[in-house]
């Protein structure tokens, strides 16, 4: 289980009308913020896996991780320890171009896995993928740059090797 | 598809209301309480000579309720048909309800056509957004040929495992169209429904270590006893181990309460002794209790050196209010039954003597020199009727009296709002409750203010000839909170004075209802057995004391050891705890 106050929690779903608001109503009911969330297919075209972010008490988060696992569209629902699994997200950041920015992205873009996705119309609109603490500090770097505004998919997280996600 | 369909006889053309009525049939369905409405036609329509017997009720919380005393009166189901918008919406306090306690229910809602559906149709509600958190599960079923799947599963999961009520939204459309489906005994599609496996022989060797040694054990049974049927395996085990029994006030009748070993009801209106075991035992079992606030004001200070054992259903409880030193996840008969083989004789007589101090020194008791009390009414209801009814209260100060002096001997035959604590429940938890058992006396025993609230449905049991014994325990007060203003707040009363009661007597009569009255402790026994022995529904209106307080008493928020014994002589602070 994770120490830091930061939980991610995994949910595979059947694919059924409602499921999203019973497992936010779990949440909401428990005063658990979502920091974030992403739905996605699976392999299996039945099912659906739902990767959760959200802050709080481990002792909530055990009944919340429960109460998810109660519903009866949820295949499973569980915490992730993060060293036995690949994180990643992706973020998009738009900033007033110029010549210092384009030099700070070029300079950093190995480090950070960032990459210029559109240079029309004065603005920069920058791409990187990396894990939710990558992002977090080319956010900090970026916003040096005259962010104008920017958007995060979230964290997706698989597991590695036989253990199921 | 190739999957294998169940031989069934060959379904003539039907629509998708007849599909579902005809599966509810094949469950064995013997009633529906509902309240019909222009979107739910066609399933009324669908019961026009149906196996199924409609109730007709006068509103739709008194459906909820009937099917809901109905289940735990009989363990069966109970389904409940309501139309759109309002006729929805008034059943969320029986469904609130039927969850807190989990009770197996059906609610079928009618709902506005599908193409209309976000368009504030009339008569529409989103009924299956607004009950999602109070539901074990629901469906909007926007397909007729799903129908007898979306049932079956609805079927299924309401009465296994930890039981609840499903809803369905049925748009008219959709019970209108006609139904092509080859089945009416399709397979489920839930693969995500967990029941918990029986037990494992590891974690039942686990608990019966656990009580090596112990010298004042305590089994605490809750509703899940009840619901499980675990009457005898608790009893078996109680026995072998000498241990006392206590019960929650949902798992009265679980384990005899006139057995030597059982000191009743514990919490915060339970008896003195069984709260004095809570707070001197070194081993306590819950048995399909969850540690609630009414029984746990204080987890800090909860049977603090007490190895705390659990059995539930429920994965979700373990953890929740009490960290047990040793849990199993299953069903309490299952579990109970296999724990008995692994369980030896604890040498407890020092402990039930203790506890027979207690009992002697501290017993339920009421006086009535100032006038008939409720306790002596209840008493005598408990006499008139040889212990045996089936008795359904309401909620507030009667509740806990009823709980208290009518002693119950097998689950079943307490229904009582425990969770969410329904007013209006008692009376049409009884009519339900005498629907399912025709040949049981069945009483209702309600205050002045929660029968108010559901008196209405006098003219569905006149309408079905139900020999439903309604006693009405009159102080003209909402008397529980009363108490506590009496109590914490200074004896400022605000909201509690039900000034302008009816005579209920002659309301009984104008519903064709044999009223009887009593207000004095001299012929209350003799009106008492009359009453219970009259042929037909009859109400009893027993004006009472107006000022009776329930005691013992845990404040709210505290822990046992805080037990109010008698009425106090000084000022009491304000509880912290939930109401």
């Amino acid at each position: 289980m994770n120490k830091s106050n930061t939980h991610t929690i995994s949910v595979l779903v059947a694919n059924k009308p409602g499921v999203l608001v019973r497992i936010a109503l779990v949440f909401a009911r428990r005063g658990y913020n979502i920091d974030s969330l992403v739905v996605s297919p699976t392999v299996n075209p039945k099912f659906s896996r739902m990767t959760i972010t959200a802050k709080g008490d481990p002792e909530t988060l055990e009944q919340i991780i429960k109460n998810v696992n109660k519903l009866v569209d949820i295949i499973h629902a569980g915490e992730h320890d993060m060293t036995l699994s690949i994180e990643k997200e992706l973020a998009l950041f738009k900033i007033k171009a110029s010549p210092a920015a384009k030099t700070f992205i070029k300079k950093c873009s190995l480090k950070f896995h960032v990459k210029i996705d559109d240079a029309s119309q004065s603005y920069l609109v920058i791409e990187q993928t990396g894990t939710t603490a990558q992002v977090d500090e080319f956010e900090t770097l970026i916003k040096k740059y005259n962010l104008v505004e920017m958007v995060r998919t979230g964290k997706v997280l698989i597991t590695k090797g036989k253990e199921s996600t | 598809m190739t999957k294998k369909t169940h031989k069934t006889a060959p379904i003539g053309p039907m629509n998708g209301a007849q599909a579902l009525i005809k599966c509810l049939e094949n469950f064995g369905v013997e009633y529906i309480w509902g309240l019909s409405g222009g979107a739910a036609i066609p399933i009324f329509d669908a019961l026009v000579g149906s196996k199924i017997k409609l109730i007709l009720v006068r509103h739709e919380q008194g459906a909820t309720h009937m099917a809901d005393g109905y289940a735990r009166a009989t363990g069966k189901p109970g389904v409940v048909l309501v139309t759109s918008g309002p006729g929805a919406t008034n059943t969320v306090t029986g469904i609130l309800t039927a969850l807190m306690d989990s009770v197996p229910m059906i609610v079928l809602c009618g709902q506005t056509i599908s193409p209309m559906l976000g368009k504030d149709a009339f008569q529409e509600a989103d009924i299956s957004g607004i009950t999602m958190p109070i539901v074990k599960h629901s469906y909007l079923v926007k397909e007729t040929d799903t129908i007898p799947r979306v049932i079956k599963e609805a079927w299924h999961i309401c009465q296994t495992g930890r039981p609840g009520p499903v809803l369905l939204d049925l748009p008219k459309d959709i019970t209108s169209a006609p139904f092509t489906g080859t089945t009416l005994d399709p397979e489920m599609d839930i693969p995500g429904y967990k029941i918990p496996p029986k037990p494992k022989k590891s974690e039942v060797l686990k608990m019966a270590k656990m009580f090596k040694g112990s010298k004042k054990p305590l089994l605490l049974i809750g509703h899940g006893a009840v619901i499980s049927k675990a009457s005898e395996a608790v009893k078996k085990l109680a026995e072998k181990l000498n241990a006392p029994v206590t019960n929650t006030l949902l798992g009265k009748g679980a384990f005899p309460e006139t057995h030597p070993l059982s000191l009743g009801m514990l919490g915060m209106h339970g008896t003195a002794y069984s709260n004095k075991a809570l707070i001197n035992c070194d081993l306590i079992l819950s048995i399909g209790s969850r540690w609630d606030d009414r029984i746990n004001g204080n987890n800090k200070e909860f049977c603090v050196n007490a190895k705390k054992l659990h059995i539930d259903i429920d994965f979700a409880e373990v953890n929740k209010i009490v960290r047990p030193d040793a849990w199993i996840v299953g069903d309490a008969k299952d579990v109970v039954e296999e724990l008995i083989k692994y369980v030896q004789p604890l040498d407890t007589k020092e402990w039930l003597e203790e506890l027979s101090y207690y009992r002697k020194q501290f017993p339920l008791k009421y006086s009535h020199d100032k006038g008939l009390t409720a306790q002596y009414a209840i008493d005598a209801c408990y006499k008139a009727t040889e212990g045996r009814a089936v008795v359904a209260t309401d909620v507030g100060q009667h509740q806990m009296w009823a709980a208290q002096f009518y002693l119950t001997n097998h689950g079943n035959d307490w229904l009582s709002s425990g969770g969410a604590g329904t007013m209006g429940y008692g009376f049409p938890a009884a009519i339900g409750a005498q629907f399912g058992r025709p040949k049981d006396l069945v009483v209702a025993i309600v205050g002045d203010g929660g029968f108010q609230m559901t008196l209405a449905e006098l003219a569905t049991v006149f309408v079905n000839k139900l020999p439903v014994k309604v006693l009405i325990i009159d102080n003209k007060y909402l008397g529980m909170v009363r108490q506590w203003q009496e109590l914490f707040f200074e004896n400022r009363l605000s909201g509690v004075d039900l000034e302008g009661n009816p005579d209920f007597v002659k309301l009984a009569q104008a519903y064709g209802i044999k009223g009887f009255h009593i207000n004095n402790v001299e012929h209350c026994l003799d009106i008492m057995k009359e009453a219970m022995n009259y042929p037909g529904p009859c109400l009893i209106h027993a004006e009472v004391i107006k000022e009776g307080n329930v005691f013992p008493m845990v404040p709210a928020g505290k822990s046992a050891h805080h037990m109010i014994i008698e009425a106090p002589t000084e000022k009491l602070e304000k509880p912290t705890g939930s109401t």
